[in-house]
């Protein structure tokens, strides 16, 4: 590896011809152009995992601080059994094991299988950390909700939420962070994004410290927006004199 | 005694400058290996019969056993009463930087000779000409790859059938659903399955794994051949002295038929670890290039 050839990436994906201004046009599509398409692949399974970890986790995060004791196991159930499964093994579950089960279940997109995988996986990490918000709270303010009258759900939705949500901002943005780095994981199931782009690409073109260097690079790029973003949602959202608004 | 255990001692410096030293080149393999006695060998943990593991550092197949056989040639070339061989396992993302950066002497797995691996490393004469093919289930009626339009078609990401499929379609102006496994297991399983109607791939790693089904009755290979690929074994480039020495040594097995035995025991034969046939005998192009051994890369077979 003596010399490196970005020009790789203007290659043509058919005949391995070098492209003028690096874009193949008229159905041809060039490394470059397969790349930028696996990153807006990599985005969708990510986001979209996030949207059902935060939701999904956020619901079992506030089950397992609630009074009900059907809820509270509900929510343990759903944190144990996610969490205690590795994430690939997950991946292969939903993909061949559970539609071997129930064929109904082959005709869902791989795609949607993998949000949810991944969503799920995450949810059960992000439970955990709601839950622990919520229970940093002095007892005291979940009394003090409902001995003014609030019914249980307005306690959590006026009291404690906002200031469990504002709390656990940091650790929640970590998981947000590594949902992008853990969505590689959808290459296994035939999802054409970062991680199979560069496993196909660097065959294909011998240059695989390049196109490795690349795909790291937009990994990076990717997880460091998360990570801007969530600072400054944090910053917008804080409370003076709360943890971390103090200044 | 406990004071000098931590200072790094001056031999030690030494090996590491070495280690460092044949990161950047070592173009003479032959006196590499006669002064250190030793040579490193590439292997695959599952390239079909051509090159596996049995676990426990056991490696086997036939490039690793035709690289065995080279090997001793070198090691009575040299001189040498005895040499050891070290196994060093590769995946095809880092066989190639492992040879070029001297980890690895001999790569005997099951790689691709083309003309864009040409300008990093060297191969050997072809000892292997691998055919792309399509499996599918006996009973789905498909012979050919033009019923495959608008169909669902396996294959494993990271191997040049996905290129191949890929020009295919562009070509023929068809279009497959493809669908990719992460590895030859798994794509196999995606037809296996039902996901996937078709699995495209080199014919020894189809038929070894349609060997290894539960049911093999269940599949054929059928259709045209989609490629054809020269397979060879892999050394370092600019160190024509080794090149010959392995040249040579494969040649002797080819014209004493010795190479075709070697075959009929890893592709005909019951082989480890759990005794099946992979029972493929060799096809034309592998036979011509025993009989005109050659390394000419994929692009010249192409032309044809």
């Amino acid at each position: 590896m003596a010399s490196w050839d970005w020009e790789v990436f203007c290659k043509n994906t058919i005949d391995g011809e070098v492209v003028p201004r690096c874009f193949g046009s008229g159905g041809d599509i060039t490394y470059l152009d397969w790349m930028l398409s696996a990153w807006g692949w990599t985005l969708s399974v990510a986001l979209l995992a996030l949207i059902v970890a935060l939701s999904v986790g956020s619901l079992m995060g506030i089950f397992r601080t609630t009074p009900n004791k059907w809820l509270v196991g509900i929510g343990n159930a759903w944190v144990e059994l996610f969490r205690n499964i590795p994430l690939l093994v997950q991946i292969f579950l939903w993909y061949h094991v559970l539609p071997s089960i129930f064929p109904s279940l082959r005709a869902i997109p791989s795609f949607v299988l993998v949000v949810f995988g991944l969503g799920f996986f995450t949810s059960a990490r992000v439970a955990e950390q709601v839950r622990a918000g919520i229970q940093s709270l002095p007892k005291g303010q979940r009394y003090a909700g409902l001995a003014m009258g609030l019914t249980l759900p307005q306690t959590y939705r006026y009291v404690l939420l906002p200031m469990a949500f504002r709390m656990v901002i940091p650790p929640l943005t970590s998981e947000s962070m590594n949902i992008i780095k853990n969505s590689s994981v959808a290459f296994a199931v035939s999802i054409a994004e970062l991680t199979m782009f560069a496993m196909q690409a660097q065959e294909e073109t011998s240059r695989g410290i390049e196109v490795y260097l690349a795909v790291t690079g937009l990994y990076f790029i990717s997880a460091f927006a998360i990570n801007r973003i969530a600072l400054f949602i944090e910053q917008r959202v804080q409370v003076p004199g709360m943890i971390g608004g103090a200044r | 005694m406990s004071k000098t255990r931590f200072s790094p001692s001056p031999r030690a410096a030494l090996a590491l400058a070495a280690l460092l030293a044949t990161g950047v080149a070592q173009a003479d393999t032959l006196s590499k290996i006669k002064e250190s006695g030793s040579v490193t060998m590439g292997v695959r943990e599952s390239s079909g019969s051509l090159s596996y593991t049995l676990g426990d550092g056991k490696y086997v197949g036939y490039h690793v056993e035709i690289c065995e056989r080279v090997l001793s040639d070198v090691r009575k070339q040299l001189g040498l009463s005895s040499m050891s061989v070290k196994y060093q396992p590769v995946t095809s993302q880092n066989r190639i930087p492992l040879v070029t950066n001297g980890t690895v002497d001999i790569e005997c797995g099951s790689t691709t000779n083309n003309a864009t691996r040409q300008k990093d490393v060297a191969f050997a004469v072809t000892t292997f000409v691998e055919e792309v093919r399509i499996a599918v289930k006996a009973n789905s009626g498909i012979t050919s790859i033009n019923q495959l339009n608008g169909k669902n078609v396996a294959t494993t990401t990271g191997t040049t059938s996905v290129q191949t499929l890929r020009k295919h379609e562009r070509a023929a102006s068809v279009d497959f659903k493809e669908v990719f496994g992460k590895d030859h297991a798994d794509s196999f399983l995606l037809l296996e399955s039902g996901r996937a109607d078709a699995f495209v791939m080199d014919g020894a790693i189809l038929a070894g794994n349609i060997a290894k089904a539960k049911n093999p009755a269940e599949f054929k290979i059928v259709g045209e051949v989609l490629s054809v690929e020269p397979i060879a074994i892999m050394m370092r480039k600019d160190d024509p002295a080794f090149k010959k020495a392995v040249d040579d040594s494969i040649k002797g097995m080819m014209k004493s038929g010795e190479i075709a035995k070697l075959w009929d025991k890893w592709f005909q034969q019951p082989i480890p670890p759990a005794n099946v046939k992979v029972g493929m005998p060799p096809n034309d192009n592998t036979k011509a290039a025993w009989a005109n051994p050659n390394d000419k890369p994929m692009e010249d077979y192409a032309k044809k």
